[in-house]
């Protein structure tokens, strides 16, 4: 019995001890959701992080194609390739069903080391943007910027050769489909309501003797649950991915497959 | 009174038909996770093999290229693209067969692009540096989908090897699946004698 509570004890301090340490070396996902994660604090200024920031806000509502950006301190002793990717995934840095998520990662310079950048693609803007131009972009628009301590100027050439890169490629069907499905709706609703109108109207003449509240009851419950029903779906709407009314609404469950390409300065 | 005891009986057999169903299409699902993500990880080793062929012409327009780096590559691909395995037999053997073959490539390959580094003009070739681009990005997404095939795995046989399902797993065909190794010194640079 005591052995067993102390192994019980040892175990749960193991556990208590070795899952802080797995998730510390990544960063949660950001709350409130943000393109732009500078978890440096200084490397680029509130100014120039907000304008990135609406950049990208923008992009993703438009394409749903979400490009995000971190800059971390640390890598924790991995590769920058694999620290990128295990990020991304785990942000979910794109939509679930296109995988169209791209990850700018950021390790400044300092004294002990070289500064590191890596363009992961997710799965569904492999094909935009291959590893090859993804190197490019690295190599002719980020690193000399870098070199020169323009970050900003850096990012936002990369942001915006990227942009153009998968623009095309995602349109924002997602979200007209979502707007005409919500008119179709309420279309459908109108019909609906005359049709019950038209019902009581004239089936209520016919049937005046008959109607008894045990018959009114199921056309009630119909017409709440149909409105019920699609509250709903309307607030589901909300909260998924892009497209909400300002604001970033969330990365969207995007994975990623290791692709992408990087350097340092 | 006869009755009542054929009714219980039936209804210990129910619920256990549907304890059992609702293994099997554990097990049925978690099965076709594996293979899912098996196939992506010979797409990726066949991205890899695809994009061997232009390395290799790229490279030997250098007449002064050492022939045996580059003929070792092109035989350990061959070796590699001949061992291939069904997504139904995904044992611990098949598989430690399968890592074998492309580990070989992995390190012809690495070793071919240490020898590189002695020719200045190959690496200021545009085309040999795209080629390079998409060989890193290649290797990368292997590590990626060997990572996900194991954790994929490891669900599976963690949950085959529990109980109950262990008493019937093997008598529906559910048997344990194969892990891919970590390559030993994998990360240390590999050694090249000139």
């Amino acid at each position: 019995m005591n052995r067993k509570t102390k192994t019980l004890v040892l175990l749960l301090g193991v556990l208590l001890l070795a899952s802080p340490l797995f998730a510390g070396d990544f960063p949660p996902r950001p709350k409130p959701p943000r393109l732009v994660n500078d978890l440096t604090g200084n490397f680029l200024s509130p100014q120039e992080r907000n304008q990135l920031e609406s950049t990208l806000e923008q992009f993703a509502r438009e394409t749903s194609t979400q490009i995000a950006i971190a800059i971390v301190p640390d890598l924790h002793g991995y590769d920058p390739s694999d620290y990128a990717q295990r990020l991304a995934e785990q942000w979910g840095i794109g939509q679930k069903d296109k995988n169209n998520g791209m990850l700018i990662l950021v390790k400044p310079k300092t004294a002990a080391g070289k500064g590191k950048v890596f363009i992961a693609t997710g799965y569904g803007v492999e094909g935009a943007v291959p590893d090859a131009i993804a190197k490019r972009i690295v190599e002719a628009e980020i690193i000399p910027e870098f070199k020169k301590g323009n970050y900003y100027a850096g990012l936002n050439k990369a942001v915006t050769r990227l942009m153009e890169l998968t623009r095309g490629e995602y349109t924002a069907e997602e979200y007209a489909r979502r707007i005409s499905k919500k008119e179709n709706d309420d279309i459908l609703a109108f019909f609906v309501s005359l049709l019950f109108l038209f019902f009581i109207f004239f089936g209520g003449h016919r049937r005046r003797r008959h109607a008894t509240m045990g018959r009114n009851v199921p056309f009630w419950t119909l017409f709440f649950l149909g409105g019920a029903g699609r509250s709903g779906g309307s607030f589901s709407d909300f909260s998924s991915g892009s497209g909400g009314f300002g604001g970033f609404g969330g990365f969207g469950g995007g994975s990623f497959g290791g692709g992408g390409a990087g350097g340092s300065w | 009174m006869k009755n009542k005891s054929l009714w219980i009986w039936i209804g210990i057999i129910a619920v256990l038909v549907l304890f059992l169903a609702s293994g099997y299409n554990k097990m049925v699902k978690m099965d076709e996770a594996v293979k899912s993500q098996w196939a992506q990880v010979e797409n990726v080793y066949q991205r890899r093999a695809d994009l061997i062929p232009n390395l290799v012409n790229t490279v030997k327009g250098y007449a002064d290229f050492e022939k045996s780096t580059l003929t070792q590559v092109i035989e350990a691909r061959a070796k590699a693209t001949s061992v291939q395995i069904n997504a139904n037999q995904l044992d611990p053997q098949s598989l430690q067969k399968f890592q074998a073959a492309q580990d070989q490539l992995s390190s012809a390959l690495s070793r071919l692009m240490v020898v590189v580094e002695r020719y200045p003009e190959l690496k200021a070739n545009q085309n040999f540096l795209e080629l390079q681009a998409q060989l890193e990005g290649t290797e990368n997404r292997i590590a990626v989908e060997r990572r996900k095939f194991n954790e994929e795995t490891r669900k599976y046989n963690t949950y085959i090897k529990r109980f109950p399902q262990v008493l019937y797993a093997r008598i529906f065909g559910f048997g344990e699946k194969g892990y891919f190794k970590a390559t030993e010194g994998a990360e240390k640079a590999p050694e090249v004698k000139f």
